[in-house]
């Protein structure tokens, strides 16, 4: 038995990326954990590197991707742990890639082959991931689609993905991802494309597989409010760095660093239909033109000037598990705590 | 908001949008998918609109027919703005151009409704010269101008092209495109759906401004209630090709009176993790408009539904200026 009590853990995840532009960092020493039943909300705006951070798990970037020496992401297991990083060859890669860790994405129409039925890529994937014979695959496969809740799942079975609704697509992509049984689920936005009462429908099953299968899930989202709903704990990135981490009680109800408050300040509250909307001013930057110092200083409304612009905030702690990377709360208590949510 | 009193800029009268289908059959008349149906909606000169509900509630469609961009089979659309009067189901080139000038759209996706080979001057100046709305480059580029500078876009943004963009500037593209001909009238189409949670906030505000600025009046369309919530004078809500309810926004989202509605509500996520669970769910989806259920539209879904839901489509009833089209709204509301 593997005494370790993280199922993965992401040390100092540094990617950069060759491009005719130049080298750019997608990711910048990142570090994360995620334990066997615990779902940790990946939370930025587009071009914040989520996506990115989620395929380096199945070292699924493209050619281009370089990773630093110093990434290390270690995947623990019941009898063995491995270093994702020192798979070479693709037979070594199943582990990570559909073996040990599924993903879901966003798009389930862009997911699933076209041409092909869904029972049949359902089968594919498990008779390259299982001994289990095509006869038991099938069978399985179509357990799979009745338990996330798809009506006549053996003539489901046989549809092709246009033929099914936004969310039954998204729940046989998840019926597909559960059926190698993961131990890590990846889910890159798998709520953004349905709509408000589907999402509910699909963040339920989601909690609920989690309960029944015991696994560890990755749930990037750009959402807080799904984030609120599902995570235990959240991470926020910007620009390829994480700026805070902690559960999800913590960082939504305290949150610490100006990206976050703003992030939260950002959405339109039911509660209180008279309060303004507050942009976070700006647009993400370029990765070609990375700010030095804190990435957030271009943006950030509280910045106190020459520490920003030229050190990197260290990561400190504000409450029991609860750490933020910024120069105000690592100098003093500059900030009151107690901004946004209330 | 007052639309009694206030001629409407936008008044529908039992719209319906039908959509013929391949037949599958030899004989007999082709299914038809009625994607609107029986719509009554006033717009108010100078409104913020909303209009929500699931994908393949007829949002679009609807929002389209106001256009004429989608054909309409049945039903009155007039348009009014005091200078001219239009009625849109029988209408003539010459007007319909005119009125092409006077309502606009702005679309979903930012970065399908920018041409990639044009800049952004003539992306915006294009309507101007396509409707021969300016005599003279100089006006051309003046009007440009004036209206990029409204949407925080300046002369450097002109001449780039929109690829050099962030999807909250393109967006801020899209809108300067559709006033440039000052129009009275603009449907937008879920124009901050693409956009992310930091960079809404912004689109909606400058379209908040336009509008009082301008005095144009907006059909939003959003699936987003608590986006519609913050923006919208009035919204109505959709459920497969129907109106279920409309009320001025902030009687709708206190006191909703649809079931639907109610569900839609719940189902957004609350910022509150201690929330979870306490969502009304809504099992199952939206059926298919080729084959809609008998009566009430919702009754698949709801909970509530009796014997008379499911033989009798309730009709929208007005009460203290908010309409529902439910049979036990009454009821419900009591309990």
């Amino acid at each position: 038995m593997n005494k370790n009590k993280n199922l993965i853990e992401v040390e100092n995840l540094t990617l950069q990326f060759d491009t005719d532009e130049g080298r750019i960092t997608a990711v910048d020493n990142v570090s994360f954990s995620v334990a066997p039943g615990e779902v940790l909300g990946l939370v930025g705006e587009s071009g914040s590197g989520k996506s990115v951070t989620a395929k380096s798990l199945m070292k699924l970037n493209p050619g281009n991707a370089i990773y630093s020496p110093e990434t290390k992401i270690k995947l623990h297991l019941e009898d063995r742990s491995v270093d994702i990083m020192q798979l070479k060859s693709s037979k070594e890669m199943l582990v990570a890639r559909g073996g040990a860790i599924s993903m879901i994405f966003q798009e389930p129409m862009a997911s699933f082959a076209p041409a092909i039925t869904i029972g049949d890529q359902m089968v594919e994937q498990l008779l390259i991931h299982t001994d289990y014979s095509v006869a038991k695959a099938k069978k399985y496969s179509i357990e799979m689609l009745d338990r996330v809740g798809i009506s006549d799942a053996d003539q489901r079975f046989k549809q092709y993905a246009f033929e099914l609704s936004g969310g039954m697509r998204q729940r046989a992509m998840i019926a597909m991802a559960l059926s190698t049984k993961p131990k890590l689920l990846i889910a890159d936005e798998p709520t953004t494309a349905l709509d408000v009462t589907i999402q509910l429908q699909v963040i339920d099953l989601m909690k609920d597989l989690v309960k029944e299968f015991g696994m560890g899930i990755i749930f990037i989202t750009h959402d807080l409010g799904v984030i609120a709903q599902t995570a235990d704990k959240v991470a926020v990135m910007y620009l390829g760095k994480l700026i805070e981490q902690g559960s999800v009680r913590d960082v939504i109800r305290n949150p610490s660093h100006p990206y976050t408050q703003g992030l939260i300040a950002a959405l339109p509250q039911l509660d209180n239909l008279d309060a303004p909307l507050v942009a976070v001013a700006g647009d993400i930057p370029s990765p070609l033109e990375r700010p030095s110092g804190c990435v957030f200083h271009t943006r950030c409304p509280v910045h106190l000037g020459g520490q920003c612009s030229s050190m990197v905030p260290e990561f400190s702690s504000v409450e029991r598990s609860h750490t933020v990377a910024c120069h105000l709360i690592e100098a003093s208590n500059l900030v009151d705590k107690k901004v946004a949510v209330s | 908001m007052n639309n009694k009193i206030q001629k409407p800029l936008i008044a529908t009268k039992d719209l319906s949008v039908h959509y013929p289908l391949r037949s599958t059959k030899l004989f007999g008349p082709p299914p038809v998918v009625k994607a609107v149906e029986g719509v009554n909606i006033n717009i108010a000169p100078g409104s913020f609109f909303g209009l929500v509900g699931e994908s393949g509630s007829g949002k679009t469609t609807l929002g389209r027919a106001l256009l004429k961009a989608a054909p309409i089979t049945r039903g009155e659309v007039t348009y009014s703005d005091g200078e001219v009067e239009f009625d849109l189901t029988d209408i003539e080139k010459k007007d319909l151009q005119e009125y092409r000038r006077r309502a606009q759209l702005i679309f979903q996706d930012p970065y399908a409704a920018l041409s990639p080979r044009m800049t952004v001057r003539d992306i915006i100046a294009e309507p101007l010269e396509v409707m021969g709305i300016t005599k003279s480059r100089e006006e051309t580029d003046r009007r440009g101008r004036g209206i990029a500078a409204k949407c925080r876009l300046n002369l450097e943004h002109l001449r780039r092209f929109p690829h050099a963009f962030s999807g909250g500037q393109r967006q801020r593209i899209s809108i300067a495109r559709a006033l440039v001909s000052n129009p009275k009238f603009v449907v937008a189409d879920e124009s901050v759906a693409a956009l992310d949670v930091s960079i809404q906030a912004d689109v909606l505000n400058l379209l908040k401004e336009i509008q009082k600025e301008m005095g144009l009046a907006f059909l939003f369309i959003s699936h987003d209630l608590s986006v519609v919530a913050h923006v919208c004078d009035y919204v109505a809500v959709m459920y497969l090709g129907r109106l279920v309810e409309t009320a001025p926004t902030r009687q709708l989202f206190e006191s909703p009176r649809h079931p639907y509605t109610k569900a839609l509500l719940s189902a957004i996520p609350s910022l509150d993790p201690d929330d979870y669970g306490k969502a009304e769910k809504l099992e199952g989806e939206i059926p298919s408009p080729t084959n809609p259920p008998p009566g009430c539209k919702f009754q698949t879904r709801c909970r509530f539904a009796i014997d008379i839901c499911r033989s009798q489509e309730p009709k929208l009833e007005t009460e203290d200026g908010h309409d529902v089209a439910c049979h036990r709204w009454r009821e419900l509301l009591e309990a």
